[in-house]
């Protein structure tokens, strides 16, 4: 049994880290609300670029030609994996949801026997590839000094990713992320952004025909690279949104656990306090009687 | 039905500028200025550095734009930039830094003929402004 002694010390210890928590989740909850706006105005953003690159694209008279960012490669020999995660930790299983899903990725990738590179963004993602997939990293992204999402950072990824498709390093690239649905949920996300997925759009092509100036395929090979760098820049947004979330939550529980475990040591302080009381009071009583 | 039409500007961050009844904007689009007036033709464009101008009843409104792209569509202007400032906002000296900055970039080598020809452009429109 615990002295008394070392009973205060603990509760003194799990009240500081109490506080702590508390103190997280208050930050998270405020960065959360910033996330989530901001999140919501990048929103318009992406969907425009995607209406004009759909309109775009069925527009296109031919086919065969069309810009490699759209139809790909032909091949799906080498995947690019763009796993995207947090910079910092406390987040509950933020991290370990988008990593879990990529993994179960990989691993269905190296079992048809494609080639797997990784480019991992945020430095927690890479912590935890590392040890099992670490020579397949080849790039490792992470933007610690940037205090919010911007679309600066998106492009610096996106041109990465750009550069590597045209050196023909890869067929196929897709990123996870986290997607926001509310403050406990968060969905990880898996998003084909090489060769551009157009089976999950809706049915919103418009059969009215536009004018082009210059002509579609020029437009289409400066919106792709473009519309790469919004999609990143939607994940990382998203991401950040959840990840403030994730830790809300995370920090939440944390400052529950301590209440109760305040509470559990406070009883067994007390009681114990008590006991040594009525020791004393028995070892009195007896010294006077055998007088 | 109003006489002009619905202009938005975007930027990933946020919705920059949303305005109704607009009589006409001038875009510095890739092969040349062009105006848009009221139901012109559908129309995707995207646009070099230069100036948009967005004239309505309520007065003129200019803005510098480093690229986007443009989309006229039922009477909805739609254009999608990653850099665009209103010009009234600027002041002298953020001017000159991205002259300088344009200057710098224009110097350098290895840069290709076309994005050689947007980042003259680009130093030719700063220059105007300054």
């Amino acid at each position: 049994m615990a002295s008394l002694d070392d009973l205060k010390k603990r509760i003194a210890s799990v009240k500081s880290t109490q506080k702590i928590t508390k103190a997280m989740k208050m930050v998270a909850a405020a960065k959360l609300r910033r996330a989530q706006e901001s999140a919501e105005r990048g929103r318009p953003y992406s969907e425009k670029m995607n209406n004009m690159i759909l309109n775009l694209s069925g527009g296109i008279s031919d086919k065969e030609n069309a810009p490699k960012l759209l139809s790909g490669t032909g091949n799906d020999k080498v995947h690019l994996c763009i796993v995207m995660t947090s910079d910092r930790g406390l987040c509950g299983g933020f991290n370990s949801n988008i990593i879990k899903k990529a993994k179960s990725y990989f691993l269905k990738i190296l079992n048809e026997g494609k080639e797997l590179k990784i480019i991992t963004v945020g430095s927690k993602g890479n912590d935890q590839l590392k040890r099992m997939y670490g020579d397949k990293i080849i790039e490792n992204v992470s933007f610690k000094e940037s205090k919010n999402a911007n679309y600066f950072d998106a492009d610096k990824v996106g041109k990465i990713i750009i550069e590597k498709f045209e050196n023909n390093e890869f067929d196929i690239c897709t990123i996870f992320y986290n997607q926001f649905k509310n403050v406990i949920t968060q969905i990880p996300q898996v998003h084909q952004i090489i060769p551009l997925n157009n089976q999950d759009n809706e049915e919103n092509t418009s059969e009215e025909s536009y004018e082009f100036e210059p002509d579609e395929d020029e437009i289409l090979s400066n919106l792709l690279p473009k519309n790469i760098s919004t999609q990143i820049f939607k994940a990382m947004l998203e991401n950040s949104a959840s990840e403030q979330g994730s830790r809300m939550s995370a920090m939440d529980n944390a400052t529950r656990n301590a209440g109760e475990m305040v509470d559990k040591l406070t009883i067994e302080y007390n009681r114990s306090r008590q006991a040594a009381i009525t020791k004393e009071l028995i070892e009195i009583i007896s010294g006077a009687e055998s007088l | 039905m109003s006489e002009g039409f619905k202009i938005e500007i975007i930027n990933p961050e946020k919705s920059f500028l949303v305005k109704e009844n607009v009589s006409e904007v001038v875009i510095p689009a890739y092969e040349g200025e062009m105006g848009i007036l009221k139901d012109h033709i559908s129309i995707i464009s995207f646009l070099k550095p230069g100036i948009i101008k967005i004239s309505s009843k309520s007065g003129d409104e200019n803005y510098y734009v480093e690229d986007g792209i443009v989309e006229f569509k039922n009477n909805n202007l739609s254009i999608l930039t990653s850099s665009i400032f209103n010009i009234a906002d600027i002041d002298k000296s953020k001017k000159q830094d991205l002259l300088k900055r344009a200057e710098e970039e224009s110097v350098k080598v290895e840069i290709s003929d076309q994005s050689k020809y947007l980042i003259d452009q680009k130093i030719d429109v700063l220059k105007t402004l300054n």
